[in-house]
């Protein structure tokens, strides 16, 4: 049968261009191709990885950006707070002060007008004093005049003092 | 479809044209001999009714040196350097009948070259644009199916069956693939440049499972040969009477034997079922134009059929070569 026969001329013609395209293929052809794709396999692998690193970097940027909102109102509200607070302070200070003033100035009121009282007071003894020395003097100097016997109680007065 | 009208055309013609070879002499149509003349070489190629280009012949033998002529001047049995085609086997025989050495650019062989042609431009093609375009643009159209075919050829056979160290053995798989895909959807087209019945013929697949072979046991590691010639059995199985060894070794040659009729067959019996249900027509015609018309419509039927059929056979057989070759690579390697 013929067609089980393998033909020499097809068979020498095949062997022939069969390795001559195979041997062009191997050299110039497929690798450049598989290798091209092979890259572009590791490039889109390396592009999907860094996308989602950037993806998670961003979430990462954003809660941080809302947590340093967060933050910042918390401390402006405590900055507020505090500056509340210090106001108060401040003013109850300040209340304190002009009470413990006020007291003060008038305890120093009362201190001066007692000292100016006893003073006074001091004066009107001294002058009192001086008044009824000076008028018992005369009177004793009257009486003294002709009486013995007032020398003699002036001299036991003397003697009991 | 063209095919259909194609041996349409050729045969109403061929009846028009006395002493056609696919005619008898009575008018009667010789059904085997039609067949047999589309499916086989011929050293002119014919494209339609009186439209032939004659090829080189190319002629050795010992007594008349080389010999290069067209091959119009062999045509109707004439001789020429004293040459002339027999009538029974279509070869080239000398006056005493002995075949020379004939490596003549038949059908076939001119439908290689255009094969190669194709196969070269287009992979060739695709490395420039590689080349020019670097990895980083993503192709579309016809270079991005190609990239699509060869990485799946890469991927899903080569790595797929051969593991480790697959990446040598992909080129040859991919060319491998593309060769026999090529060949037989050109087979497939009735008209130039395709009609050649390569990979329904012998010869090439036989040169294509050599190459197979040649990748399946020149590149394998040590073990393959040991699991061969000292098996991993009882040893009153290997000696003294190598029966395993034996076995094994027939293994190695059956395999690309397979191969070569796996494809061969395949592809001749697409080829021989598609021209003889083209063949019903005018064999029905012959008898009666009631019997021939409502058959015409039934063979143009099947004939669509099976053309998409053969379609889908000429992607699983070259696909079907390639895993097998892969995996006895595999096996090869992996033992």
């Amino acid at each position: 049968m013929s067609l089980l026969t393998p033909d020499p001329g097809l068979l020498f013609w095949m062997f022939l261009s069969f390795a001559i395209v195979f041997g062009l293929l191997y050299k110039f052809g497929f690798p450049v191709i598989i290798d091209s794709i092979n890259k572009r396999k590791q490039f889109i692998e390396q592009s999907l990885l860094s996308a989602r690193q950037a993806n998670e970097k961003l979430a990462g940027i954003q809660a941080e950006g809302q947590q340093l909102l967060l933050d910042a109102k918390q401390q402006q509200q405590q900055i507020l707070a505090d500056a509340l607070a210090e106001k108060q302070k401040i003013i109850a200070a300040a209340q304190q002060e002009a009470t413990d003033e006020a007291r003060r100035i008038v305890k120093e009121a009362t201190q001066s007008i007692e000292n100016a009282k006893q003073e006074a007071l001091t004066d009107v003894h001294n002058e009192v004093a001086g008044l009824a020395l000076y008028i018992a003097e005369q009177v004793i100097r009257e009486k003294m005049k002709d009486d013995k016997e007032q020398q003699k109680a002036v001299e036991r007065i003397l003697n009991e003092i | 479809m063209k095919r259909v009208t194609y041996i349409l055309l050729l045969l109403m013609l061929g009846y028009a044209l006395p002493g056609h070879a696919a005619e008898e002499k009575e008018g009667t149509l010789n059904v085997s001999e039609v067949i047999f003349e589309h499916l086989g070489d011929a050293y002119e190629w014919h494209i339609a009714s009186n439209l032939t280009i004659p090829l080189p012949c190319i002629l050795y033998s010992s007594e008349a040196g080389w010999n290069v002529f067209m091959s119009d001047r062999l045509e109707d049995g004439k001789a020429y350097c004293g040459y002339h085609i027999d009538a029974k086997s279509g070869k080239i025989v000398d006056q005493a009948g002995v075949r020379p050495f004939d490596i003549s650019i038949t059908k076939n062989v001119m439908e290689l070259f255009i094969v190669c042609f194709i196969l070269c431009s287009v992979v060739l093609g695709l490395a420039a644009w590689y080349r020019r375009n670097g990895y980083k643009k993503a192709p579309g159209g016809f270079v991005g199916m190609m990239e699509a075919v060869i990485g799946f050829i890469d991927q899903d056979v080569s790595k797929a069956n051969i593991g480790h160290g697959y990446e040598r053995f992909t080129p040859y798989l991919a060319t491998v693939f593309l060769f026999i895909l090529t060949c037989n959807l050109l087979g497939l087209i009735p008209v130039w440049p395709g009609g050649a019945n390569l990979t329904g013929n012998i010869a090439v697949t036989m040169t294509l499972a050599i190459c197979s072979w040649v990748a399946i046991n020149f590149f394998a590691p040590k073990s393959y040969f040991k699991s061969i010639f000292w098996p991993d059995v009882p040893t009153f199985l290997k000696a003294p009477l190598p029966i395993m060894p034996a076995i094994e070794c027939i293994g190695v040659f059956t395999k690309p034997f397979s191969l070569t009729i796996r494809l061969f067959a395949n592809i001749f019996a697409g080829h021989t079922i598609i021209l003889a249900l083209t063949c019903i027509i005018f064999v029905t015609w012959q008898t009666s134009a009631f019997v021939g018309a409502p058959m015409t419509v039934v063979s143009v039927l099947f004939c669509i059929f099976m053309n998409c059929l053969e379609l889908l056979v000429a992607f699983v057989q070259a696909y079907v070569f390639t895993l097998l070759t892969a995996s006895f690579i595999g096996l090869a390697h992996n033992e």
